[in-house]
């Protein structure tokens, strides 16, 4: 008997959802935004059973499908996980499910939205869980569209327009760079295949390698916001409504760090020997860039949306260490940078919809009438400055370790792990410092503040929650990392 | 090389061409004794007789490849594909010009689309160079009259003359270059002509003369730069299902006819490097060209006019392979292209059948007055740009790959550059049909007809990426046959 296919329907229920919503008449908004939620929850619960079903003794790729798709030039549909993408699409899913909830209030083309909502999550599944490069790319690429909609219609009016169209330029142009790349890896190995297995099986010439590593890499990493090229970030996420700002910068920033380091640096580990000491000093010079910027930035969104460029910052330096402890801290920084995002852009927007500003100096006191929004944004701040006993602990510390012990590498890894630090610091900084104009202080809003709606509590609590269980609990992610990691490091020679 | 020049059964081979006579013939007759006000029902029965030549198109090819007529044209699998392709384009744009209130077709305009369509069934299937030249001439007489059709538009007249000039100079310019091939070599077919090419009889010098000469004829069909300026004018001033036509079918027969000669004759060339380099350096101006023009248009069949411009060129980066793998991406993306723009254009009729004009602003609104038609137009136009999960990126991918195994690493980053350049007017035409309109407005309904048509393509555009391997294999093979 065929095993049931656990990554197909986590990829494919929220996609026959959408096109079900599609075709229901526009008046139906309830029973719209009950399948959108069923199916994001559905999402959530398969991808939680992969999470806890996954074999972290035998490692390596689990719950394989693979069906033909275009034989003639070696592409197939070909999905797996791996002990590093287990914990993503777990991220996935329940940001998917919290962005649903969040959004449970647009009145405005209720179908079209949570639609496009949720072919985003089949975008972000797909990518994860894809083992062949053509079909990775499309799933990768597939996000673009709603997401371009989703900010050009449903988001902040002075800025949707440009927000939505430089987002998606830059995005694009990224994919269209590794695209390349990608060809030219596919022509080079001679195997005829688009499949990831058999590819890193390939011994790439030093030459090709470091030819093809760069515009791989960063044309990936685009989407990871690596600096300088994160412009469209900051932007997009102020122009974008809450629900998307949750899950772009959530976990689609960590499609693009994880499909980078799967195809640039698992394909063509030489190349990124090579580049990667020089790219670190981009990765460093953006996390402490994006901290400083948004310790002077005033509006709400632009705060959180430097914050989670300087986060990512963090995601690649992990990566770029090339070793196991490194790249172990940048997938728990990847899942807990995608909570922390998450959870401040739902308080943004639940703080912004009563306040109606979003100007630090125009606000005050909302800790009186928002407390839940209160306790979750200190948990979000707690854990994104690397607090102990929060998820982002643990990965900050992993990262920096891992860099500290890169120096083999590179001599400057280690002055770039104790620069970075000086990023933490301004996490800290701009962190209390939103912490106490928002919610202490005097208030400064007219009229009365409603009071935070359930469903709002729900997404609040789970992510909080889940933040600080990762923080007490961490072998529950670790060990599951740990697997991932070391089959993947086998490919770099077992350095 | 001896070749029969007829035997009965060579008469297979041009049963869709011979079918299509029928229809067009029947068409002319029908519409003498149909009474004015039933005029209408000639597309139904149009589009029932182009559906019978496209159900009819696999005749086309006699079971193995061979040349019939004396070595005039080839019967091979890839003409009874492209014999398919225009067959269902011309069923659909018959079924797209009922709907067009702007347009009153007559048996005439229908018969002039089953011509025009023999005209380029012969010049995929010509391997003979008179025969390329009658077949365009073809093609090319019956388009200039279809977009003069709508008489009483000054616009259209306008559009017709124009075709019809530079087209008429572009193809006597090719048939100088046909005379001196036929002086020299004594030879028209392509074989014979091939034969005295690869044995470098002729000066490298002679041959990219020549090609240059041929360029004109070929390049003005597929509207390749510097041959580019009549389109613009003509896709707006022509009815815009007549527009919708020309720009999918006659570019399409005309790449394949390009393919053909270059793969055929010149790529025999001992040294054909520069030719290469020609094509290539034509297909990124081409793009880069249309693309910097459709930018700025504030019309939207403009736009798509300039659009088209620029997908042209991006199958020119597949011609520029000169591979089986380039081909099978060219006739790929040929057929994705087909339902693509036929879709885009059928959203334009409808709406400006309303709006009376072709302006980008009327689009505004668009999701409020019909949802379905802002969905196909959201489909169709980025499948053109080349966005996941439609048919585009898939052949868009393929082009690319053909011209990068063939070592372009350039070119296909020159036009990778213009496929993000080319998604910022897509994206900004979605968004126009996505915006709310400050006033109200009166919903819009979707005449059967093109509900129909829109049916058809948007189910191409989508099944082209989930079905891709069948349409692939069956091009693959077919492309085997030329090399």
């Amino acid at each position: 008997m065929m095993p049931f296919p656990f990554v197909s329907a986590i990829i494919f229920v929220p996609f026959f959802a959408a096109l079900l919503i599609l075709v229901m008449p526009q008046e139906r908004k309830a029973e719209i935004k009950v399948i959108a939620a069923v199916a994001a929850f559905i999402s959530l619960v398969l991808a939680l059973w992969v999470f806890i079903a996954y074999d972290r003794a035998a490692g390596g790729y689990q719950f394989e499908e693979q069906m033909a798709w275009l034989p003639a030039i070696g592409s197939s549909y070909h999905v797996g996980v791996s002990g590093m993408s287990a914990p993503l699409l777990l991220l996935g899913g329940l940001l998917l499910f919290s962005a649903v909830l969040i959004s449970w209030n647009i009145e405005d083309r209720t179908r079209e939205f949570f639609a496009f909502l949720l072919l985003i999550g089949v975008g972000v599944f797909g990518s994860f869980a894809m083992l062949d490069i053509f079909m990775l790319l499309l799933f990768y690429e597939l996000v673009l569209f709603p997401i371009y909609l989703l900010i050009a219609y449903w988001g902040w009016k002075p800025l949707r327009t440009y927000g939505a169209m430089k987002l998606t330029l830059y995005l694009f142009g990224g994919s269209m760079l590794s695209l390349i790349g990608v060809l030219m890896i596919y022509f080079a190995s001679g195997q005829h295949s688009f499949d990831m297995l058999v590819l890193q099986q390939v011994a790439f010439t030093p030459e090709f390698q470091r030819a093809w590593f760069l515009p791989t890499f960063v044309g990936f990493a685009v989407l990871a916001s690596i600096w300088p090229l994160y412009a469209w970030s900051p932007d997009g996420y102020a122009a974008a409504p809450t629900g998307v700002s949750i899950l772009h910068a959530g976990v689609l920033k960590n499609v693009g760090a994880f499909t980078a380091f799967r195809v640039g640096v698992l394909l063509l580990p030489e190349g990124a020997r090579f580049w990667m000491p020089y790219l670190a000093f981009f990765m460093a010079a953006g996390l402490i860039y994006a901290a400083f910027i948004a310790l002077i930035r005033t509006d709400m969104k632009y705060i959180i949306g430097f914050a989670s460029v300087s986060h990512m910052g963090i995601v690649l330096l992990g990566f770029a260490s090339l070793n196991a402890i490194g790249w172990s801290g940048a997938v728990l920084q990847m899942f807990a940078h995608g909570m922390i995002a998450a959870l401040s852009f739902a308080i943004v927007g639940m703080v912004y919809d009563r306040a109606h500003t979003r100007e630090l100096t125009e606000l005050g006191g909302m800790a009186k009438p928002l407390s839940w929004a209160a306790i979750g944004f200190i948990v979000a701040s707690f854990a994104s400055m690397g607090m102990p006993g929060f998820l982002g602990f643990i990965a900050e510390v992993q990262v920096f370790m891992g860099l500290w012990q890169a120096a083999a590498l590179a001599p400057w890894y280690p002055y770039i792990a104790i620069v970075s630090v000086l990023g933490i610091i301004g996490t800290a900084a701009y962190m209390l410092r939103f912490v106490r104009y928002v919610f202490f202080g005097e208030m400064k809003a007219h009229g009365t503040i409603a009071p935070i709606s359930a469903l709002d509590k729900v997404v609040i609590a789970l992510l909080s929650l889940i933040l600080i269980a990762g923080g007490l609990f961490p072998t529950t992610v670790t060990t599951l990392v740990k697997a991932g990691v070391s089959s993947a490091l086998t490919l770099l020679g077992g350095a | 090389m001896e070749q029969e020049i007829f035997q009965l059964s060579y008469l297979q081979a041009i049963v869709p061409e011979l079918l299509l006579l029928v229809v067009g013939l029947l068409l002319l007759g029908v519409d003498l004794v149909l009474p004015e006000a039933r005029k209408r029902e000639l597309s139904v029965w149009a589009a029932v007789g182009f559906a019978i030549v496209a159900l009819a198109s696999p005749l086309a090819y006699l079971g193995e490849p061979q040349f019939v007529f004396g070595g005039m044209i080839g019967s091979e699998p890839l003409n009874a594909i492209f014999a398919f392709i225009f067959a269902m384009a011309a069923f659909l744009v018959a079924l797209l010009s009922r709907d067009d209130e702007r347009l009153e077709p007559s048996g005439v305009y229908y018969a002039l689309i089953a011509f025009a369509v023999i005209g380029m069934d012969l010049m995929v299937a010509a391997t003979d160079f008179i025969m390329l030249y009658l077949a365009l001439e073809l093609t090319g007489l019956s388009l200039y009259l279809l977009s003069a059709y709508d008489r009483r538009s000054r616009f259209s007249v306008e559009a017709g003359m124009k075709y019809f000039f530079y087209g008429s100079v572009a193809s006597a310019v090719m048939l100088y270059g046909i005379t001196f091939i036929a002086g020299l070599t004594g030879q028209t077919l392509y074989l014979g002509v091939r034969y005295l090419f690869a044995s470098a009889v002729m000066p490298a010098w002679f041959g990219m003369g020549v090609l240059v000469l041929i360029l004109a004829g070929v390049g003005f069909k597929v509207a390749m730069v510097p041959l580019h300026t009549w389109a613009p004018d003509v896709y707006e001033g022509a009815p815009t299902p007549v527009t919708a036509f020309l720009s999918v079918t006659s570019k399409a027969a005309g790449v394949m006819a390009l393919m053909r000669l270059l793969v055929w004759i010149w790529g025999s060339l001992p040294s054909h490097a520069e030719m290469t380099s020609l094509i290539a350096a034509l297909a990124i101006v081409t793009i880069t060209l249309g693309n910097l023009f459709a930018l700025r248009q504030k019309s939207f069949k403009r736009l798509l006019a300039y659009s088209s411009i620029t997908q042209a060129g991006y199958v020119l980066v597949g011609v520029t392979a000169l591979s089986p793998m380039g081909l099978t991406a060219v006739g790929f993306y040929l057929a994705i292209y087909a339902v693509t723009n036929i879709a885009a254009f059928t959203v334009l009729v409808l709406v400006s059948n309303r709006s009376g004009s072709d302006w980008l602003r009327d689009f505004v609104g668009l999701q409020q007055r019909s949802p379905a038609l802002a969905l196909a137009l959201l489909v169709a136009l980025l499948s053109l740009g080349g966005v996941p999960p439609f048919a585009g990126f898939v052949g868009k991918i393929l082009l690319f790959a053909a011209a990068l195994k063939s070592g372009f690493v350039w070119l296909v980053g020159a036009a990778l550059a213009n496929v993000l350049i080319s998604l910022y007017y897509y994206l900004n035409a979605v968004r126009m049909a996505y915006t709310r309109a400050e006033e109200p407005v009166e919903p819009l309904s979707i005449p059967v007809a093109s509900r129909w048509v829109l049916v058809i393509a948007t189910a191409g555009i989508i099944l082209g990426t989930v079905l891709a391997y069948p349409l692939y294999h069956l091009l693959e093979r077919a492309a085997m046959v030329w090399f």
